[in-house]
C-alpha cells in the first residue's frame, strides 16, 4: 500500500449556503473554485486536473471553458453518489503521486433547494439506479429518505436503537451549527423535544433526522504536500484515504444486512492503514450524514464503537464539542448545509488550520477523519493530519 | 382520499433482461432468475456472480414470505401517493431467499412489522403493467 502523506489540501473555498438562489449550479461551482484557488495562493492557470461532481451533473468542459484552463491532463468523474468527493480526493492523490497532475481542482455541491432537489425527485439520477427504478419505484420506494429508513428500521430492530438516540445526533449537530455563523441553522436552536415533535417523514425519520435541502458549493485544491508547504498551506496533509464498494450494489434492501455499513468499514480500514492510525486517534470525526442515523452507523462501521453501541454513544454526549469525540463541529449536513459533503472536508481543513470560530475549535486538533457513505452503501474515508514539519 | 384524476405510479420500461418478470406477473405468476448452478437471483442480471454462468431460466416462487424491513411514509414522495399517506413500503424476504420491494395495501399500514408474514397479489395498472405486490397474511 502506498504511504499517505504525499499530498495535501492546499486550498478550500465555498459559496454562501442558502435556501433559494437565482444562480446556476455551475455558477456556484465556479465561485467556490476561484475562492479555493485564491486560498491556496494559486490561479486557474496552475490547474492541470479538474474532477467534476456527478451529483451536480458537471463536466470537465464546464471548468475548462469558464476558468480558461489550458492544460488539463486528468479529469475523471467519480460515481459514488454522496461518497464521490472522497473518491475524487483519492483520484487526485493517485494522479499527483503518479506525476500525471500537480494541481487538482475538486468542486462539489449543488442547488439542493432550488435545483437538484432530492425530495422532489429533481436530483441527478445515476445509472446505478436502474434496478431500483424498475423494481422499487413502482412500489412507492422512490426517495432516499425511504431507502435509508429501511436500514435504520433494521438497526432499531436488531439493536434497540431509538428515535431519541437519532434525535441526539440532530440536536448535537444543531448545537454546533449555532456556533457557526455560516450554518443555515445558525440562530435556530433545537431541543430533543423539538426533534421528537417534528413531523414524521418516513419511519423512523422525522423532519429533523433529514439533512437540509440547501444551495451552495465548495471546492478543494489538492497538491503535493511539499508544494502546499511552499505555499504556506501545508496544514492539512492527506494522511490516508480509502474507498470501498459493497455488494450487491443494486439496492440497500438487497444487502445481506442493511443495518451494517460494511463497505464503510472496509474504506476506513484502508484509510486508517495508510495513515497508520485507528479510530481512537481521531480528534474529530466528520460524517457526511444524509440522515441522523448515518452518524450512528458510521461510528460503528469505522470502529469507534461496536455494532449496536452507536445509539447509546451519541446519547451519552460523546459527540458534542467537549465530549470524547466531537463530531461535525460545523453542524454537518443536518444543520450547516448539504453540499455533497464538501463542507465536511473544508471544516476538517479549517480545524487543522485553527481558523474556525474559537467556540467550536477542537482543542489540539491534529487528526481529522471524514466518512462518507455513497450510492447504496459504498464507502469512503479520509484521514487529514496536521503537518508536523 | 384523492380527488380528481389519480396520478399513475412510476412507469416501467421492461428490458430484454427483465421482460420475462413482468410477463409472468401479467399471468399471475411471481418469477425470478435461476442460474444453471441453481442459485436464485433478483434483481435481474445477465451473469451469476457465483459461477459466472450466463445460462438461466425464470422459475416460479411461492409468493409467500415475511417483512424483512419497512418504512411507513407520511410524505408522498411521488404524486401517485398523494392523498394515500401514510403508506407502508416493505422489503419482502421470500421463502426461497430472494427479496422484493412492495407497498402494502392501506389496511395493512398500522400492522406492519419486521417478521410479519406476507403473500403476493397481482395488481394491474392503468398502463397495462401488472405489479406483483404483497399484503399481510392475517390470523396465522
Amino acid at each position: 500500500m502506498s504511504p499517505g502523506g504525499t499530498c495535501a489540501i492546499a486550498g478550500v473555498g465555498n459559496t454562501a449556503y442558502t435556501r433559494g438562489t437565482d444562480r446556476t449550479t455551475l455558477d456556484l461551482h465556479l465561485e467556490a473554485s476561484l475562492r479555493a484557488l485564491a486560498d491556496a495562493g494559486l490561479s486557474p492557470s496552475d490547474v492541470d486536473a479538474v474532477l467534476p461532481s456527478a451529483s451536480a451533473g458537471r463536466s470537465a468542459e464546464d471548468f475548462i471553458t469558464n476558468l480558461g484552463l489550458r492544460d488539463v491532463a486528468f479529469a475523471p468523474t467519480a460515481h459514488m453518489g454522496g461518497g464521490s468527493l472522497l473518491c475524487s480526493i483519492q483520484n487526485a492523490m493517485l494522479a499527483i503521486d503518479a506525476g500525471v497532475a500537480s494541481c487538482v481542482l475538486v468542486p462539489a455541491g449543488r442547488r439542493g433547494y432550488s435545483g437538484e432537489r432530492v425530495s422532489t425527485g429533481a436530483h441527478v439520477v445515476e445509472p446505478l439506479m436502474a434496478s431500483v427504478a424498475e423494481f422499487e419505484w413502482p412500489f412507492g420506494n422512490t426517495s432516499a429518505a425511504q431507502w435509508f429508513a429501511h436500514a435504520a428500521q433494521r438497526h432499531m430492530h436488531l439493536y434497540g436503537t431509538t428515535s431519541e438516540q437519532l434525535g441526539h445526533v440532530a440536536v448535537t449537530c444543531r448545537a454546533h451549527a449555532n456556533l457557526n455563523p455560516q450554518a443555515l441553522m445558525h440562530g435556530r436552536p433545537m431541543t430533543l423535544a423539538d426533534h421528537q415533535a417534528s413531523r414524521m417523514i418516513t419511519t423512523p425519520f422525522r423532519l429533523f433526522d433529514c439533512s437540509l435541502e440547501s444551495d451552495g458549493a465548495g471546492a478543494l485544491v489538492i497538491t503535493s504536500a511539499d508544494r502546499a508547504r511552499s505555499l504556506g498551506r501545508g496544514d492539512a496533509v492527506i494522511a490516508g484515504v480509502g474507498e470501498a464498494h459493497g455488494s450487491p450494489p443494486t439496492s440497500i434492501t438487497q444487502k445481506a444486512e442493511p443495518a451494517v455499513l460494511d463497505a464503510v468499514a472496509v474504506a476506513a480500514e484502508r484509510a486508517f492503514a495508510m495513515a497508520g492510525i485507528t479510530a481512537a486517534n481521531a480528534d474529530t470525526v466528520l460524517v457526511h450524514e444524509g440522515f441522523s442515523w448515518m452518524v450512528i452507523s458510521c461510528l460503528e462501521a469505522i470502529g469507534v464503537v461496536k455494532l449496536g453501541e452507536g445509539g447509546p454513544f451519541v446519547a451519552d454526549g460523546n459527540i458534542r464539542l467537549g465530549g470524547s469525540l466531537p463530531l461535525n463541529p460545523h453542524g454537518g449536513a443536518l444543520s450547516e448545509a448539504h453540499v455533497s459533503g464538501v463542507n465536511h472536508v473544508i471544516e476538517g481543513v479549517r480545524q487543522l488550520r485553527r481558523t474556525v470560530e474559537p467556540e467550536r475549535q477542537v482543542p489540539d486538533c491534529a487528526t481529522v477523519v471524514v466518512v462518507n457513505e455513497g450510492n447504496f452503501f459504498d464507502g469512503g474515508t479520509l484521514v487529514l493530519r496536521k503537518d508536523e514539519r | 382520499m384523492t380527488t380528481g384524476t389519480p396520478v399513475s405510479r412510476p412507469t416501467v420500461t421492461p428490458t430484454a433482461l427483465t421482460k420475462g418478470f413482468w410477463e409472468a406477473a401479467a399471468r399471475g405468476e411471481l418469477v425470478v432468475q435461476r442460474c444453471s448452478c441453481g442459485q436464485l437471483r433478483h434483481y435481474p442480471q445477465p451473469m451469476c456472480p457465483t459461477c459466472h454462468s450466463v445460462e438461466w431460466e425464470w422459475v416460479p416462487l411461492s409468493g409467500r414470505g415475511s417483512v424483512f424491513s419497512f418504512t411507513v411514509s407520511y410524505k408522498a414522495f411521488h404524486p401517485a401517493w398523494t392523498g394515500r399517506v401514510p403508506y407502508a413500503v416493505v422489503a419482502v424476504e421470500l421463502e426461497e431467499g430472494v427479496r422484493m420491494m412492495s407497498d402494502l395495501p392501506a389496511e395493512d399500514t398500522d400492522a406492519v412489522a419486521i417478521g410479519a408474514p406476507v403473500e403476493v397479489f397481482f395488481d394491474p395498472q392503468p398502463d397495462g403493467l401488472t405489479l406483483p405486490r404483497f399484503r399481510l397474511v392475517r390470523g396465522r
